[in-house]
C-alpha cells in the first residue's frame, strides 16, 4: 500500500464547484452528510425489523436455535468478520487519502476495499453451498433427511462461483481491448474488476480449505457425525428448524445484497479516482460511501455473534 | 483540520473544514475491533449460560460504537448526526421491547410439534 503523502501541485484534483443551490462547499458537504445519515437510519430500522423477527423467534423457540447453530461454521463466520473489519479500515483510510489529495493511496485503498468485499462474498458462497448440499434450507424446503452431497461435483458452489469466473473472463478481455484502443481509465477499471473476481475465487478457495480443516473429510463426515449425534442423544430435528434457516438466509442474504451494492458504488468511486475527481475540496462521495460501507460492517458485527455464536 | 493549508480569501467558499483521521487512530481502532472479535469468538467456547447473550451483545455494541465514533467520524461531526442516529436506536429499542413484551403474553407462539 502506498500511503505516503504524494501531494503536489500537479496532482491536485479537478476543481469542484458546489451546486448552484448551495452557497459554499461546506454547506453542500454538510447537507449531503445529513442526507446520508437519514438514509443510514432507514437502513438501521430496516435491518432492525429483521433483528426483531430473530429475537421474537429465539425467545419463543430457543431449542430450535440451539439445534440449528451446530450447522453454522463458526470459523468461516469469524474469518468473514475479520475480512469485513479489514475492508472498513481500508475504506476509512480511503477517506483520509481523498482529504489529503493522496491519489495513489486513494486508488489503492478503494481497490483493497473491493478485494476484501469480494473475498467476503466468496467465503459466503462456500457457506451457502454447504447448507444447500445438506438440505439446510428455509422453512418449506428444509430437508436435512435428504442431503444432496452424494454428487461428484459441488454443483451449488460452481453455480455461485460462475458469475465471478465469467466476470474474470470478460474483465480480462476488456482489459486487453482497452489497452489496444489506449483508454487507460477504462483499462484501470477493468483491472479492478479482475482483482474483484479473483478475490471472490480466492475467497471460495479459502472457504473450502477452512471448512475442510475445521471438519476433516469435509461435509460428508460432518453429516455422518450429526446422524450419530442425533441417534445417540435421541435428539430429533426440531419441527421448526427450517424457520431458523429462513431467518439465517434472509438476514445474511440481505446483508450480502448490501455488500454487492457496496461493491457497485466503490467501483463508481474507483472510476472517479481514476479521473482524479476527488481531493481536499471535494471528497463527499468517498466519505458518504464510506459511511454506508461502515454501516454494512456494523450489521455484520451484530449478525455474526447472534447467528453463529450464542448457544444458550 | 491541521493538515490543511490555510485557505486564501478567494478559495474560502470552496474549502471544507473536516477532521482527517490519523493513521495511529485508524490502526488503533482496527486493532481493538480485531481483539474484541477474538474475545467474542473465544468466549463462545465457554458456556456462559444466560449471561452469554448479554456478554455477546455488550461486545458487539462496543465494536459498533468504535466503528460509529471513529470510522464514521461521529466524534468529530456536528452532534446533530449523532442525535439522528441515536433516534433510530431508541426507536429500534421500543420496537423490540414492545414486540417481545407482546409475544410473551399472547397466543402467537407457533405450534412446536
Amino acid at each position: 500500500m502506498n500511503m505516503q503523502p504524494t501531494t503536489d501541485a500537479a496532482s491536485a484534483a479537478v476543481p469542484h464547484s458546489p451546486s448552484h443551490h448551495f452557497q459554499t462547499a461546506q454547506q453542500e458537504f454538510d447537507a449531503g452528510k445529513l442526507g446520508m445519515w437519514l438514509f443510514l437510519i432507514t437502513e438501521v430500522l430496516f435491518f432492525g425489523g429483521l433483528f426483531v423477527a430473530y429475537a421474537v423467534y429465539r425467545d419463543n423457540h430457543p431449542e430450535v436455535f440451539t439445534y440449528a447453530q451446530q450447522y453454522l461454521n463458526k470459523t468461516l463466520g469469524a474469518l468473514n468478520t475479520v475480512v469485513l473489519i479489514c475492508s472498513s479500515l481500508t475504506m476509512a483510510w480511503a477517506v483520509r487519502c481523498a482529504q489529503l489529495n493522496q491519489r495513489r493511496g486513494l486508488k489503492w485503498c478503494l481497490l483493497l476495499t473491493l478485494t476484501f468485499a469480494s473475498l467476503f462474498l466468496g467465503v459466503k458462497a462456500v457457506e451457502y453451498s454447504a447448507k444447500w448440499d445438506e438440505g439446510l434450507l428455509w422453512a418449506g424446503s428444509f430437508a436435512l433427511e435428504h442431503p444432496q452431497h452424494a454428487r461428484l461435483l459441488p454443483v451449488s458452489l460452481l453455480v455461485l462461483s460462475a458469475p465471478a469466473a465469467l466476470g474474470l473472463v470478460l474483465a480480462t478481455l476488456a482489459t486487453g481491448f482497452f489497452r489496444l484502443v489506449s483508454r487507460p481509465a477504462m483499462m484501470g477499471l477493468s483491472l479492478a474488476a479482475i482483482a474483484t473476481c479473483v478475490a471472490f475465487l480466492v475467497g471460495v478457495g479459502v472457504g473450502v480449505g477452512v471448512s475442510q480443516l475445521s471438519s476433516p473429510g469435509g461435509s460428508k463426515v460432518a453429516t455422518a457425525e450429526q446422524v450419530v449425534h442425533q441417534e445417540a442423544s435421541g435428539d430429533e430435528t426440531p419441527h421448526l428448524a427450517g424457520v431458523f434457516f429462513s431467518i439465517y438466509f434472509t438476514m445474511t442474504g440481505i446483508h450480502a445484497i448490501h455488500i454487492l451494492a457496496g461493491i457497485g458504488v466503490i467501483f463508481w468511486l474507483y472510476w472517479g479516482s481514476l479521473q482524479n475527481r476527488f481531493g481536499s475540496t471535494y471528497f463527499a462521495p468517498v466519505d458518504f460511501v464510506g459511511l454506508y460501507w461502515h454501516l454494512v460492517d456494523l450489521v455484520w458485527i451484530y449478525l455474526f455473534p447472534l447467528l453463529y455464536l450464542i448457544q444458550s | 483540520m491541521s493538515n490543511k493549508p490555510n485557505p486564501t480569501a478567494n478559495e474560502s467558499a470552496n474549502t471544507l473544514h473536516t477532521h482527517v483521521m490519523s493513521p495511529k487512530t485508524l490502526l488503533a481502532v482496527f486493532g481493538a475491533l480485531l481483539v474484541l472479535t477474538g474475545l467474542t469468538a473465544g468466549a463462545s467456547a465457554f458456556h456462559l449460560g444466560t449471561y452469554e447473550i448479554w456478554f455477546t451483545i455488550a461486545i458487539a455494541s462496543a465494536k459498533a460504537s468504535l466503528v460509529l465514533i471513529y470510522f464514521m467520524h461521529l466524534r468529530y461531526d456536528s452532534s446533530f448526526n449523532s442525535i439522528i442516529f441515536l433516534t433510530a436506536v431508541v426507536c429500534l429499542a421500543i420496537f423490540l421491547a414492545l414486540t417481545l413484551a407482546d409475544t410473551d403474553h399472547s397466543m402467537l407462539r407457533l405450534p412446536s410439534s
